[in-house]
């Protein structure tokens, strides 16, 4: 599972580390850093985050 | 004859009950009828970079596609009936009526046909007047917005003045009137929203607090001025009614449900009484046991995603003739909206606190951060933070979910 975010989108909403902490963070600086590669056990996770987005910037590649 | 579900409205909560149908195994016809002839969009941006985009004759078409949800490669299979409308539908009989004749028949309904703009009790004019819900009403008004045009923004919420800060960027002249003293109350409480007038003012908007709108003026049928209670008129090239929304549920009527205020359900997302529909989104109301029993519309972008995984949980149990989960469905709300370069956040309930407390920042300085915590009897039912660095957020949205649990679920 490969994940990637389009940062010209992302505007660092934290939703996604919400949804998804395990794969998503926000640093000290409240950007948006994230596993790119993470475990395939946490699919749903990443679909979760990705569902949340609201600006939809979350994709995925298989 | 495998069953089939009918989605009636394609936007968010449409195409989330969809693919969580999906997600959820079922495996039979599925339909999800629109009355827009887009393929879901999102809304959130048609109040702000959308909108600030500028002036343009980019057409509601391109407006669909840039903000086109991507949907799951599970929904693959849906039948997207698209520029339809439900006209009518017999609960008992299981069909839905479409605006062309057509009669669709289900074995499980999903309402998700959310909210239209309330407009101003005044016919005339009509020209030169906007409301902003779809990618049509977003495309019409940015072809009007012109730099130093004077804007008139009708209702002081969160769209009301998202759009009106959107429209002073701009270089639009931009008055908003709000009949309460202060913007945006009942979401962010009075001492937020005073310090929210204030640092709206100081952004350079004008806002008319206080006081309503009585009458429209025009000529040759285009508006040229709003009259206020106080008879004075503001000139206006162009005014946006931002008061409030309907439920469309028109279309169920007859069917003896509660469509007083959107579609009364159960904690299961169930329609009152029926066993075959649920409803998701913006024109669900329903309890929430994470603050009390009150069945409750709650307009907000996350609640189409939550509701809508419920209610297919629902429809997939009912369908295999088995018992619902007995664990209580309660979200926990989140907002967001972004103005005059602040950035808000919230979490619960805030509208249903009786007091709130300052825990974080200063109400005089937005910009640097501030965050506000609400109780209702003592107890923390929401925050609003504004400007707060997001990695700060998941720690403000622990502490309303530990402090409202959910009615019976106490730790
Ligand atoms: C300008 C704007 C800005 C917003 N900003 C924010 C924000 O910053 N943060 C936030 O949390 N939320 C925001 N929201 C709210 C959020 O967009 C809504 O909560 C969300 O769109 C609700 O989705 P829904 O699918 O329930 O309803 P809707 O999006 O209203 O969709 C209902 C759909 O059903 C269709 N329909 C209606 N009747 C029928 C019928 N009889 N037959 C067929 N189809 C029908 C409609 O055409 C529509 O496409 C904003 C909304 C707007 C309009
Ligand atoms: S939710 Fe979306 S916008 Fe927010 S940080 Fe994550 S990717 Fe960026």
């Amino acid at each position: 599972m490969k994940v990637v975010v389009d940062m010209t989108l992302c505007q660092d909403h934290g939703q996604c580390a919400i949804a998804a902490p395990e794969v998503f963070r926000m640093d000290e600086d409240s950007k948006l850093v994230f596993d790119a590669e993470p475990d395939g056990s946490l699919s749903d996770a990443v679909q979760d985050a990705i569902d949340v987005c609201p600006v939809q910037a979350i994709f995925l590649e298989r | 004859m495998p069953p089939t579900v009918v989605v009636v409205g394609a936007s968010l909560g449409g195409l989330r009950a969809a693919e969580q149908l999906r997600a959820q195994g079922f495996g039979g016809r599925l339909l999800v009828v629109g009355a827009e002839p887009w393929m879901p969009y999102n809304r959130p941006p048609l109040s702000k970079e959308a909108l600030g985009r500028g002036a343009g004759d980019g057409t509601a078409a391109d407006l669909a596609a840039a903000l086109a949800f991507r949907p799951r490669a599970a929904a693959h299979d849906v039948g997207w009936v698209l520029g339809r409308t439900a006209v009518g539908a017999d609960l008992a009989a299981r069909t839905v009526t479409l605006d062309d004749g057509t009669v669709l028949g289900y074995d499980a309904l999903v309402v998700a046909t959310g909210l239209r703009p309330r407009r101003l009790p005044v016919e005339r004019p009509a020209g030169g007047r906007f409301t902003l819900r779809t990618a049509d009403d977003a495309a019409a008004l940015r072809r009007e917005v012109r730099p130093g045009a004077r804007a008139v923004v009708v209702g002081g919420g969160f769209v009301g003045c998202e759009t009106a800060g959107t429209l002073a960027a701009l270089g639009c002249r931009v008055t908003v009137v709000e009949p309460l003293p202060v913007p945006m109350l009942r979401g962010v409480g009075p001492e937020l929203g005073t310090a929210l007038l204030t640092h709206h003012r100081e952004a350079g908007l004008r806002l008319e607090t206080g006081i309503g709108v009585s009458d429209l003026v025009g000529r040759d049928d285009r508006v040229t001025g709003v009259r206020l209670d106080d008879g004075s008129v503001l000139p206006a090239d162009l005014v946006v009614e931002s008061v409030g929304s309907y439920p469309n549920v028109e279309w169920l009527a007859g069917n003896g449900l509660d469509l007083s205020d959107g579609l009364l359900c159960d904690n299961d997302l169930r329609v009152e009484g029926r066993r075959d529909v649920v409803a998701v989104g913006d024109v669900a109301r329903f309890p929430n046991p994470r603050f009390d029993e009150v069945p409750r519309r709650v307009e907000h972008w996350c609640v189409p995603g939550d509701t809508a995984r419920r209610a297919a949980a629902t429809v997939v149990a009912h369908l295999a003739g088995a018992a619902t989960s007995p664990e209580p469905f309660a979200p926990l709300p989140a907002f967001w909206s972004d103005q005059l370069g602040l950035r808000l956040q919230s979490f619960g309930a805030p509208r249903l606190a009786d007091g709130a407390d300052v825990v974080e920042g200063d109400l005089t300085d937005l910009r640097a951060g501030v965050a506000v915590v609400h109780r209702r009897a003592g107890r923390v039912v929401g925050t609003v933070l504004v400007n707060v660095p997001a990695a700060r957020h998941a720690g403000y949205r622990s502490l309303v979910a530990d402090a409202a649990h959910p009615v019976g679920h106490r730790v």
